[in-house]
């Protein structure tokens, strides 16, 4: 049941109709009940692995939970009779314990992710390194919806019961329904539980503001998606399925995937931020304006920010800041020379993040070249970071309005290539094809209709001409003047309505359907 | 105070840390910012800064990670 199917349309009015008709104190256990519906329907062998992972997590919480509550009042009754090495002995002993709960979950759960995202991948490698001598077949097994979002939400949870951020919630059924919020479970957000939970289990009273505020934001992510990215894909899919497409057609690519993937992850985020928001949940914002960003370390505080922090703060800092990390770096500081000396845990930490990350995102090597590439080029810009401060200086055009176009422009340039690893979906492939734009770039491609023999005519390129000029124009008014709907609600609550029937009509019109025509699904549900 | 104002100093020699209270909130530091400091910090301090007090309140003013320091040296 994807999110642009005609059966999700109906399951989600439905459960937004019903949910401010049924009785409010009942209303979480009416969502859980959805989203245990929600999953069924996509596959019912999926519900035991989110019963596993829902099971376990909460175990270990209130077990991590309660060994903190014995060490706080132990201490507190200790307070002033207990010498400092002896209260530093009686933490350390207190965290082993934790730890304990804390490991046997993580390799649990990280095994279970690791088994059925990943096996099939060990069974291909094997093959190619032991070529002829091993080999093993592809096993079927089947990869749960949004394993890795549930996954990562659930653990990050655990994690900060463990450090003491917040309580464990004690009542199963609750957490269930934090793990389990059908609306993020195909995509994210990653929620932590501090942010999601307190309006995810409140009561919600009907709210005209908050449910014409979520509706227009469906509605939206409807139009970024229906009419913009499910009509570029077809381009797309074209120019990277064949190696005959070279020079022009690759540099075509990388702007038609920077188009299409934007709008397709945007608009499935907002859609799930409005299906939230018109029940009167705060479900946490994944982007920020990311293609207004003037270099690739913002692009990655704006674009999928709950992946990027839950990674920073579960993974980077972790790693950063643990004992061996600390000691390597007192020695790379007396033995290195003074610049590299006392980067190099940032260096390692920031490695292991983005071989996480491109893992993460899948099983494939092209993933791990994509995350390693972008590791690269943050690595060579935090490096020229002096210089770059010396030419600011220098040259006083860091306010300048060209600019700062200029370094949107580069930004954007340089996210789309790395991303062509995610399109070709091979490493060769893709250093051959991003070759061709020099070797054999052909200007006439862009004049000539050779881009009319691609899947798309003429009216296709005037609906994306169209509608990403008006995704640029919101996106820009968002910049300038902050939230879009606030402005439009303050002036004219008619005038949100008409808006809201132009996007609904737009989207009907104007979105790709028709014959041959699938419901294609949301990229990131993959991950 | 003193030496964490010049641990941050070294790091953006023109941020007036004195009086700047938004330093993670504002994206003066980032996170690469933030793990260099807890280095140099351990390293001339002698003070440990776990992951889990990694949060944007402990790291947002040259007061509140001094505060922070002389907590957990105390600890």
């Amino acid at each position: 049941m994807v999110f642009n199917s005609l059966p999700f349309v109906c399951f989600m009015t439905g459960t937004l109709l019903l949910f401010y008709l049924i009785p409010k104190k009942v209303q979480w256990c009416f969502l859980l009940v959805c989203n245990y519906v929600f999953y069924t329907i996509a596959d019912p062998r999926y519900l035991i692995f989110i019963a596993a992972t829902t099971v376990t997590v909460w175990f270990a919480a209130i077990k991590a939970e309660k060994i903190n509550n014995e060490q706080k009042e132990y201490l507190k009754a200790q307070k002033g009779e207990i010498s400092k090495a002896d209260k530093q002995a009686y933490k350390d002993k207190m965290k082993r314990r934790r730890w304990k709960w804390l490991l046997i979950c993580l390799l649990l759960n990280l095994g279970i992710l690791s088994v059925t995202k990943y096996t099939n991948f060990m069974i291909d490698n094997i093959n190619d390194i032991f070529s002829g001598a091993v080999s093993l077949k592809p096993v079927d097994i089947i990869v749960p919806m949004g394993i890795s979002f549930y996954t990562f939400q659930s653990l990050g949870y655990l994690i900060d019961v463990y450090r003491a951020k917040h309580e464990a919630q004690h009542n199963i059924f609750k957490f269930a329904l934090f793990v389990s919020f059908f609306p993020q479970l195909a995509q994210g957000p990653i929620c932590r539980y501090s942010d999601l939970a307190p309006s995810l289990l409140a009561q919600h009273r009907f709210d005209r503001k908050n449910f014409s505020y979520g509706v227009m934001r469906i509605l939206w992510g409807y139009f970024k998606k229906v009419v913009i990215a499910d009509r570029i894909v077809t381009g797309l899919s074209t120019i990277v399925g064949s190696t005959e497409y070279t020079g022009a057609y690759v540099l075509c690519a990388m702007f038609f995937y920077a188009l299409q993937l934007y709008c397709d992850f945007t608009g499935g985020i907002d859609i799930t931020i409005g299906i939230a928001e018109a029940m009167g949940i705060k479900v946490t914002e994944n982007f920020n304006l990311p293609y207004f960003s003037k270099n690739i370390k913002e692009y990655w505080n704006r674009w999928h920010i709950t992946m990027g922090s839950w990674f920073t703060d579960y993974i980077f800092y972790p790693i950063s800041v643990c004992s061996p990390m600390l000691k390597l770096s007192k020695w790379s500081r007396k033995h290195l020379p003074a610049g590299i000396g006392k980067r190099v845990t940032v260096y390692i930490a920031c490695f292991v993040v983005w071989l996480a990350t491109g893992i993460w995102h899948g099983a494939a090597w092209h993933f791990v070249a994509w995350g390693l590439t972008n590791y690269v080029v943050i690595m060579i810009s935090q490096e020229l970071e002096p210089a770059y401060a010396k030419f600011h200086k220098r040259f006083k055009v860091k306010d300048k309005a060209f600019y700062t176009v200029f370094q949107i422009i580069r930004t954007i340039l340089l996210m789309s290539a790395i991303r062509m690893f995610d399109c070709y979906r091979d490493v060769g492939t893709t250093f051959r094809m991003m070759w061709s734009m020099i070797t054999s770039f052909r200007f006439s491609t862009f004049y000539d209709g050779s881009l009319m023999k691609i899947g798309l005519t003429a009216s296709d390129y005037m609906i994306l001409a169209v509608g990403t000029a008006v995704v640029l124009t919101v996106s820009i008014i968002k910049a300038r003047k902050g939230s879009v709907r606030d402005g439009i609600y303050a002036r004219s609550s008619i005038g949100f309505y008409n808006i809201c029937a132009v996007l609904l009509v737009s989207t009907l019109v104007f979105g790709a359907y028709g014959v041959g025509y699938d419901q294609s699904q949301f990229i990131y549900t993959q991950f | 105070m003193e030496e964490i104002l010049e641990i941050l100093s070294e790091l953006h020699p023109d941020v007036d840390f004195e009086n700047e209270e938004g330093l993670v909130d504002r994206r003066i530091i980032d996170s690469l910012d933030i793990v260099t400091l807890v280095s140099e910090i351990d390293d001339r301090l002698d003070v440990t800064i776990p992951a889990e007090e990694i949060i944007p309140e402990n790291f947002n003013s040259a007061k509140a990670l001094s505060e922070l320091v002389r907590r957990l040296d105390e600890e």
